[in-house]
């Protein structure tokens, strides 16, 4: 019960102020509407963040290391499904088939007056 | 490794499988449609931000409760455990508040996909919090009698994972607009 007697409550706060510091550039940075400071701000230090709250936090590293397999194993199941299924969701036309609701609906976007996109595809 | 932990980390793992799939789902959904920005575009960043930073310092205490239970202090435990019972209790609140404004304005789970993901991917992890704040009542019962102190450490790898969960939803709800 002694393996976490390296950190002492201020170490934990000053973990907690760093993640609040993270936050506040989260919220900071999208502000520029620079998209590439967006994606760093935002989800760069999202990542970040978890790494940090799963580093102290939880303690992972201080687990066996089949812990973090676990966990990376989970990730890359989630890896797996993105690539499996984004092409079917993100294109409109493969090879072998295509999606000819949304080829209608974006014809129809584009003739309609602008700002009356609804988002809506289906 | 104690089974109860080994329980838990086996239940993180599953937990990633379903938020990593919820959310690899929004991502590909939002990546192929521009005009969900216009949408997203009416979250409120300051309501998902305060959310962010009531969990990060519910996840203070919580890991702050599970110090006090190595040092065997049970009623410490309990109490930093209370506290974070309370960040649970304020999250959920604020994000009542802000569903009840949204769907004033007729954002609602079935205006479009994505209020779908939104009210989705929101809902389950608000019920995560929700049952993360009922187990940790139990464990803090217990606690504050120096019993079962094992489980303060439990109930906290749970709950910093429903932090992490949130640390990445907050930028794709609420930042990428």
């Amino acid at each position: 019960m002694s393996e976490h007697a390296e950190h002492t409550p201020t170490d934990y706060v000053k973990i907690w102020a760093i993640l609040v510091v993270l936050l506040a550039i989260s919220v900071i940075g999208p502000m520029f509407e620079i998209r590439v400071v967006t994606l760093i701000t935002a989800f760069g230090i999202a990542v970040v963040k978890a790494y940090l709250v799963a580093k102290n936090f939880m303690h992972i590293t201080l687990e066996p290391k089949f812990v973090s397999y676990f966990v990376v194993t989970a990730l890359v199941f989630m890896l797996l499904f993105f690539a499996g299924t984004a092409p079917d969701v993100m294109k409109d036309e493969g090879t072998q088939w295509q999606k000819p609701a949304w080829k209608a609906a974006a014809a129809a976007a584009a003739m309609a007056p602008a700002g009356h996109g609804s988002g809506e595809h289906h | 490794m104690p089974t109860g932990k080994l329980a838990v980390w086996w239940v993180v793992a599953s937990e990633i499988v379903i938020f990593g799939g919820l959310l690899a789902s929004y991502i590909m959904h939002r990546l192929a449609h521009d005009a969900w920005a216009e949408q997203a575009a009416y979250t409120n960043t300051w309501i998902g931000a305060t959310n962010t930073m009531v969990l990060l310092t519910s996840s203070l205490t919580a890991v702050l409760a599970h110090q006090a239970a190595e040092q065997g202090n049970g009623p410490k435990a309990a109490k930093l455990l209370w506290a974070t019972i309370g960040g649970a209790t304020t999250f959920v609140v604020i994000k009542a508040v802000e569903w009840s404004i949204e769907i004033s304005h007729g954002y609602t789970i079935t205006s479009n996909t994505f209020w779908s993901f939104y009210y989705t991917a929101a809902g389950l992890h608000a019920l995560h919090v929700i049952a993360g704040a009922i187990i940790m009542m139990f464990v803090a019962a217990t606690a504050k009698k120096n019993l079962e102190l094992h489980r303060v450490e439990l109930i906290g790898i749970y709950w910093h994972f429903v932090d992490v969960v949130w640390i990445f939803l907050f930028p794709l709800l609420y930042i990428a607009k």
